[in-house]
C-alpha cells in the first residue's frame, strides 16, 4: 500500500513537471516566433489555432455524439462578443487594479485575458444549454434546421446590441491573444475532447450516435448526454471566439453567419465525423490552403462547394473517419511490409 | 385600419411567393424524406434565368402578355432542367445513405449554386427589366392594390391550384402520393420511383422559378445571393404547414409573408429574418409535425 501511494505521489510530480515544461515550451515558441517570424505566417498560425479549436469542438457535438448542429458559429460569437466586452468596459480598471497587486502588469493582463475568455466560454456553454435542451425532441434533419435557426437567432440578437457596436461592428478590444494562448487552448480543447471521448462519457456519446433507443435501454441518459455534448461544444467554440476577436480587435456579426458555420462543418466533415486527428488535420489544411489559392480566390467557395459535394459522394468519411493518427498503426505497416 | 389592410395585402403578396417556394421544399421532402437546401439557389436561378431571357428575347422595351408567359415557361423550363440535374447529380447516389450525408451534400449544391451564380453572373445586383408596369389598381380608402400584386396573387394561385389538381386527380400525382407514403411499396406496386422523384424535383423546381419571376416583377433587383434568406423562409413555412403535406406548405407560407410583413411594419424592420427564425424554433418546441400535420420527427 505504502508502495502505490508513493508511486501515485511520484507519478502526479512527473506530471506536473511535465505541464510545466510544456508551457514553458509554449512560452518559448511564442516569445521566439513573434520576433522573428513574418507576422504573415504568425497570423496564419494564429487562425489555424482557432479554426483547430473551432473544429474539435464541433467534432465533439457533431461527429461523436452524432447530433447535427449548424449553428456553432452562433457559439462562437457569443464567447467572442462576451469576452470582448468584459475586457472593453472593464478589462482597463480591473488591469491598473490587479496590477498594484501583482506589480507585473503582463501577469495582471493574462489573468484578465483568460478570466475573459472563459467567462465567454462560459456564457457560450449557457447558451449551448438553451440550444441543446430544446433541440433534444428533434433528430436528424430538424435538429440541423433548428441549430442553424437558433445561430442565426444569435447572430441578429447580436447585431440590434448597441454596446457591442451594432451594425457598426466592435472596435476597439484589447489585442492579447498572441500565439502562446492560442496553443494553450489548443492544447487544453484536444486533451480535453480526447479525455472525454476515451472515457466512459465518451462510450455514451458514441452510443447516441449510433443507437439512441438501444442507449437509452442500456441506461444511459441519452437527455443528458446530447446536451453535455453541446455545453462542452459552445464551451470551445466561445473560447475560440474570444481568441478570435481580441487577436482581430474588431468583431462583426458578418464573421458569424451560417457560412462561418458551414467552415466548421466542411473541416469536421473532411478530416472524418469522429476523428479528434482528423478534425486538426482538415483545420490546418482548410485554413492554410485558402491562402496559398489566394489568386484564385473568387473561385475559392466554388471550389469548397464542390469539393463537398464530391467528398460526399465518395468518401463521405472524410480523410481518416473515425480513426485517429496513432504511431501504434504505423508501426504496424513497417512490420508488415516486413 | 387602412394601413393594416395595406399590410395584411403585402403580406398575401409574399406570403404567395413563400408558400410557392415552400411547395418546392415540401414535396421534395414528402418523396425523398430530404431537405433540399439548393431549392433556395434554384429560385434564384429561375430570377437569372428570367432575366436573360427577357434580354435575349427583347421583350424589356415593349411588354406583351405573350412575352410575360413566354419568360415564365422559359424560366420553368430552365429551373425543372436544373433540378433534374441536381437530382440526377447530387442526390441519386446518395439514396441508400445516412440522411447525413445527403444533408451536406445539398448544403454543398447550394454553396456551389450560390457561389457559381457569383462568378457567372457576377456579384452586383441586377436590374430586372419591368416587362410589367406598375399600375394602381384599386387605390382608395388608403389602400393601394398594385397590378402587380394582383398578378402576383393571381398567378400563385393558379399554380397553386393546379398542383392540387395534378396531385389529387392524376395518375403521376397519386404515384407521387404513394412514393411519399412508402417508396418501396410504391415500387412494388410498378410505380417508377426513380421517374417519380425527378418528376417532383422538376415541378418543385419550376414552381420555385415562377415565385422567382413573379419577385422579378415586384423587387427588381436580383443578385446571385437572393435565393438563401427566401430559401430558409420558405423553409420554414414549410415545417410551419407540416413537412410532406402541400396544402400546408401554402398555408404556411401566408402565414410566413403576412406575419413579416406586420413585424416589419409594426414592430422593427431589423428584425424582419429573425422572426422566420423566431417561427421555426416555436413551432418546433411546440408542434413539430405542423400545423397541419405530416411528418413527425421521432427519436429513432
Amino acid at each position: 500500500m505504502m508502495n502505490t501511494k508513493i508511486e501515485f505521489r511520484n507519478m502526479r510530480f512527473k506530471k506536473i513537471i511535465f505541464v510545466i515544461l510544456v508551457l514553458g515550451f509554449l512560452l518559448v515558441v511564442n516569445w521566439y516566433l513573434s520576433l522573428r517570424m513574418n507576422p504573415y505566417f504568425l497570423q496564419i498560425l494564429i487562425l489555424v489555432g482557432i479554426n483547430v479549436i473551432l473544429a474539435v469542438s464541433l467534432n465533439l457535438i457533431n461527429g461523436f455524439t452524432g447530433q447535427f448542429s449548424i449553428g456553432h458559429a452562433g457559439f462562437m460569437a457569443i464567447g467572442g462578443y462576451c469576452s470582448a466586452f468584459f475586457t472593453y468596459y472593464y478589462g482597463a480598471n480591473l488591469v491598473q487594479i490587479l496590477s498594484s497587486i501583482i506589480i507585473f502588469p503582463w501577469l495582471a493582463k493574462s489573468i484578465i485575458f483568460v478570466f475573459a475568455l472563459l467567462l465567454g466560454g462560459a456564457l457560450s456553454a449557457v447558451a449551448g444549454l438553451l440550444v441543446g435542451i430544446p433541440s433534444l425532441r428533434l433528430r436528424g434533419d430538424y435538429l440541423a434546421i433548428a441549430t442553424l435557426g437558433f445561430g442565426e437567432i444569435i447572430r441578429v440578437v447580436i447585431l440590434n446590441i448597441d454596446a457591442v457596436g451594432g451594425a457598426r461592428g466592435f472596435n476597439n478590444i484589447p489585442k492579447y491573444t498572441n500565439l502562446f494562448w492560442v496553443l494553450f487552448f489548443v492544447l487544453l480543447t484536444i486533451v480535453v475532447v480526447r479525455n472525454l471521448v476515451y472515457s466512459t462519457h465518451g462510450r455514451a456519446f458514441l452510443s447516441v450516435r449510433e443507437d439512441e433507443v438501444a442507449a437509452e435501454a442500456m441506461g444511459i441518459n441519452t437527455t443528458y448526454y446530447k446536451v453535455y455534448a453541446f455545453v462542452i461544444g459552445a464551451f470551445f467554440a466561445g473560447i475560440a471566439g474570444g481568441l478570435f476577436g481580441h487577436y482581430l480587435m474588431y468583431l462583426h456579426t458578418n464573421s458569424f453567419t451560417f457560412m462561418k458555420s458551414i467552415e466548421v462543418i466542411i473541416m469536421v466533415v473532411l478530416g472524418g465525423m469522429g476523428s479528434i486527428t482528423g478534425s486538426i488535420l482538415a483545420a490546418i489544411v482548410l485554413t492554410i490552403l485558402p491562402e496559398f489559392l489566394r489568386i484564385a480566390q473568387g473561385y475559392r467557395m466554388v471550389i469548397y462547394s464542390l469539393v463537398l459535394i464530391i467528398l460526399m459522394l465518395t468518401r463521405p468519411q472524410g480523410i481518416l473517419g473515425v480513426e485517429e493518427f496513432s504511431l501504434q498503426r504505423i508501426g504496424k505497416i513497417f512490420v508488415k511490409r516486413a | 385600419m387602412s394601413e393594416f389592410l395595406q399590410q395584411l395585402i403585402n403580406g398575401i403578396a409574399w406570403g404567395s411567393i413563400y408558400a410557392l417556394i415552400a411547395l418546392g421544399y415540401t414535396m421534395v421532402y414528402g418523396v425523398l424524406r430530404l431537405i433540399n437546401f439548393a431549392h433556395g439557389d434554384v429560385y434564384m436561378v429561375g430570377a437569372f434565368a428570367g432575366f436573360f431571357a427577357i434580354r435575349w428575347l427583347n421583350l424589356g422595351g415593349e411588354p406583351t402578355l405573350f412575352g410575360v408567359i413566354i419568360v415564365f415557361l422559359l424560366s420553368m423550363l430552365v429551373c425543372a432542367l436544373l433540378g433534374f440535374a441536381i437530382e440526377r447529380g447530387a442526390y441519386k447516389p446518395l439514396r441508400k445513405a445516412p440522411k447525413l450525408t445527403a444533408l451536406i451534400t445539398a448544403i454543398g449544391v447550394s454553396l456551389f449554386l450560390e457561389n457559381a451564380g457569383q462568378l457567372i453572373f457576377g456579384a452586383d445586383p441586377k436590374f430586372f427589366p419591368q416587362i410589367i408596369a406598375k399600375q394602381d389598381v384599386i387605390s382608395s380608402g388608403g389602400i393601394i392594390l398594385t397590378n402587380q400584386q394582383v398578378i402576383v396573387l393571381g398567378v400563385s394561385l393558379f399554380l397553386m391550384a393546379s398542383l392540387q389538381l395534378f396531385i389529387q386527380k392524376t395518375k403521376t400525382g397519386k404515384a407521387m402520393r404513394a412514393v411519399s407514403f412508402n417508396r418501396e411499396a410504391a415500387s412494388l406496386m410498378g410505380i417508377s420511383t426513380d421517374r417519380i422523384i425527378s418528376i417532383t424535383f422538376m415541378v418543385g423546381s419550376a414552381l420555385a422559378a415562377a415565385a422567382a419571376i413573379l419577385v422579378g416583377i415586384t423587387n427588381p433587383k436580383i443578385e446571385p445571393l437572393m435565393g438563401i434568406m427566401p430559401g430558409i423562409k420558405a423553409f420554414v413555412a414549410a415545417v410551419l404547414g407540416g413537412i410532406g403535406n402541400v396544402p400546408g406548405a401554402m398555408l404556411g407560407g401566408m402565414i410566413m409573408g403576412i406575419a413579416e410583413v406586420m413585424v416589419v411594419g409594426y414592430v422593427s424592420s431589423t428584425y424582419r429574418d429573425a422572426i422566420a427564425f423566431a417561427i421555426l424554433i416555436l413551432i418546433l418546441l411546440f408542434k413539430p409535425s405542423g400545423l397541419m400535420g405530416g411528418f413527425v420527427g421521432e427519436k429513432a
